[in-house]
């Protein structure tokens, strides 16, 4: 449904054949259509205006090839300069030198933790490792429950613990998440990934609750849960979780729609953090490591 | 003197809010060139006068896409929450049944999410905190046939609203939106001019896909309305004036946090003082 972008930059440059090089007169369309392309793919408005100076400067005085088209060649400028902001790194895993590796689960409501806790699990089981999962949701009605089944499905090790019908809060939270450390040790785990409740960037408590839990666990990665067909808010809640937690990593869900994706640059771009793997599906083997060179096609229509 | 220039610097400054607040380009640049043209008509400089202006355009696209109440000639009415995974559709759902019960009707709810882990637990839960009993399957079992139960069950009590939480499913997979097709007909055999209202559950941190999602579950499943939900975080949700404008959808009821108080019918002018600034 969307007119391919190199469809719009041949337009705006139906007329630099010939010209010899790209100026800042016949770029001006042609970055107007980056803009508005960009936009519609919902990358943030600030990182869009940084992106185009980056491109414009990248373009204006360069001889038109004659190997490429004045629209292959500004391509390949957007292109380079999207993959470079993703970063061309397909990111790694931290794992602790003494273990378990604790992997600390964060984000906005609903953006696909629990799943993605599950996912990962798995994702570490194929690579031999031993995980535990355990959830400190004790909010969200049947959370915790959800995690249960998901562990199941994937035969996985889960902590349960008992919340003996104790008041929901941070100190049960806490208690669940040392509980489950303990138990992992104990059970010859090498990873403890602890799914957290959703909670809003702008929630003092539950915010104070998550700075709490880095404290008590000292997690090696620390990974922002976030949904793929997220808009312009992508930066504040990122920003947000990012100077409260220092993140390590960033998952992109859902991605198994036809949300362009714009978000994954503007959360990289604001935390300065790698996109590690990106959500394919409802079920736990539905996932992968992130290739920065195919979201950027995404993101560009291509 | 009375010039007919508009102030581009605050046409410019109000268009990034809009763009900021994902109302997409194509419905910004069409109201900020409409808003131009109005206050070159209506002799308006200042950034505060364009500012009111511009609210009151945003507040007649949402308030012309209001509709009466619909009349239920035969009860229940029937309710069907669709969406994106994750919006916010069984939490929408017990909200709903607290808030229609504070209104004194009988109401009844239909776990028709069969797939997600532990969704019938989630629901379970909100039947308790609203006091409103709740019809289920097993998980893993034919929504339609959960479905089929509550209809005959809410009939049979005459209850007055009947609330469907269905799994939720990306507009893209054409076997998942044919299964809500298949929940739509199953009602409309059971009761005539079923279901009333389709909503589409929609968060408000989602940005220019939230157009496709609308298409695409209006073509399927007859969306009716939207209920914008987490406008308690800092996402304003302008989506939904683009969804107006191209699908004249109305939204009916916004959510603003987690617990069974947080729904309010929709308001539009408060959303534009939200959108905008008051
Ligand atoms: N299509 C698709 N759905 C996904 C993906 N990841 C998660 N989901 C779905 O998104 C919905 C929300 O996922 P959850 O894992 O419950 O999200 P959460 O962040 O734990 O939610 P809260 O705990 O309520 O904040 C569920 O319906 C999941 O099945 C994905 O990659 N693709
Ligand atoms: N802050 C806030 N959170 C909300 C609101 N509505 C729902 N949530 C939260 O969003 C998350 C997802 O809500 P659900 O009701 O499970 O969403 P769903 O659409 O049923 O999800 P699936 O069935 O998995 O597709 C939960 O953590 C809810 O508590 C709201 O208005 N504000
Ligand atoms: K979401
Ligand atoms: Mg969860
Ligand atoms: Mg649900």
């Amino acid at each position: 449904m969307f007119e391919n972008l190199s469809e719009k930059l041949q337009r705006a440059f139906k007329n630099l054949r010939g010209q010899g090089t790209i100026s800042e007169e016949n770029i001006g369309e042609a970055l107007r259509e980056i803009r508005v392309g960009l936009l519609e793919a919902d990358v943030n408005l600030n990182v869009v205006k940084d992106l185009i100076e980056h491109i414009r400067a990248k373009a204006v005085g360069q001889e038109v090839m004659t190997a490429l088209s004045p629209t292959e060649q500004v391509i390949k400028i957007v292109r380079d300069e999207l993959i470079a902001l993703l970063g061309k790194d397909t990111a790694r895993f931290q794992f602790a030198s003494k273990p378990p590796t604790v992997i600390l689960m964060a984000g906005l409501q609903g953006s696909g933790k629990t799943t993605t806790s599950g996912k990962l699990a798995a994702w570490l089981q194929k690579g031999g490792h031993r995980p535990m999962l355990v959830s400190v949701d004790v909010y969200r009605p049947a959370a915790r429950e959800q995690l249960k089944v998901v562990a199941k499905s994937i035969k996985a090790n889960l902590y349960e613990g008992d919340t003996k019908g104790e008041v929901a809060g941070t100190p049960l939270v806490e208690r669940l998440a040392k509980e489950a450390r303990r138990e992992a040790v104990i059970s010859g785990c090498d990873t403890l990934i602890v799914d957290t409740a959703g909670r809003l960037h702008i929630d003092e408590d539950l915010m104070g609750e998550m700075e709490s839990l880095k404290k008590l666990l000292s997690p090696q990665e620390i990974l922002f849960i976030a949904d793929s067909m997220t808009g312009q808010d992508a930066v504040k809640s990122a920003d947000e979780f990012h100077k409260r937690l220092a993140l390590t990593g960033i998952i992109l869900t859902k991605m198994d729609g036809d949300a362009r994706g714009g978000a994954a640059l503007s959360i990289r771009h604001v935390t300065g953090q790698p996109v590690k793997f990106i959500g394919m599906g409802e079920k736990p083997d539905a996932f992968e490591p992130f290739h920065p060179d195919r979201i950027v096609s995404r993101i560009l229509g291509m | 003197a009375l010039t007919r220039e508009v102030d581009e610097g605050a046409l410019e400054e109000l268009e990034m809010s809009l763009l900021a607040s994902d109302l997409g380009v194509t419905t910004t640049t069409e109201i900020i060139d409409a808003l131009r043209e109005r206050a070159k008509r209506q002799q308006i400089r200042d950034g505060a006068e364009l500012k009111e202006l511009l609210k009151a355009q945003i507040k007649g696209i949402l308030d012309d896409q209001q509709r009466p109440p619909h009349v239920v000639n035969s009860p229940p009415e029937v309710i069907m929450m669709v969406g994106v995974n994750g919006t916010g559709k069984t939490t929408t759902t017990g909200k709903l049944a607290a808030y229609f019960r504070a209104q004194g009707k009988s109401v009844l709810m239909c776990a028709a999410d069969t797939f997600r882990a532990a969704a019938i637990e989630q629901l379970e839960v909100w039947g308790q905190r609203s006091g409103v009993e709740i019809i289920k399957t097993r998980q893993g079992g034919d929504p339609s046939a959960a479905l089929f139960d509550a209809l005959q069950a809410a009939k049979a009590r005459s209850n007055d609203v009947l609330i469907v939480d269905t799994a939720g499913r990306l507009h893209t997979k054409n076997s998942l939106m044919a299964e809500l097709d298949k929940m739509r007909r199953t009602t409309q055999r059971i009761v005539p001019d079923a279901p009333h209202e389709v909503l589409l559950v929609m968060d408000a941190t989602t940005g220019q896909n939230g157009l496709q999602q609308a298409r695409l579950f209006t073509e399927s499943a007859g969306v009716t309305g939207i209920v914008l939900t987490k406008l308690d975080g800092t996402a304003k949700g302008g989506i939904v004036v683009a969804i107006a404008r191209e699908l004249e959808l109305p939204v009916r009821f916004v959510g603003v946090g987690e617990k069974i108080e947080d729904l309010l019918p929709f308001d539009s002018a408060a959303f534009v003082d939200s959108l905008l600034g008051a």
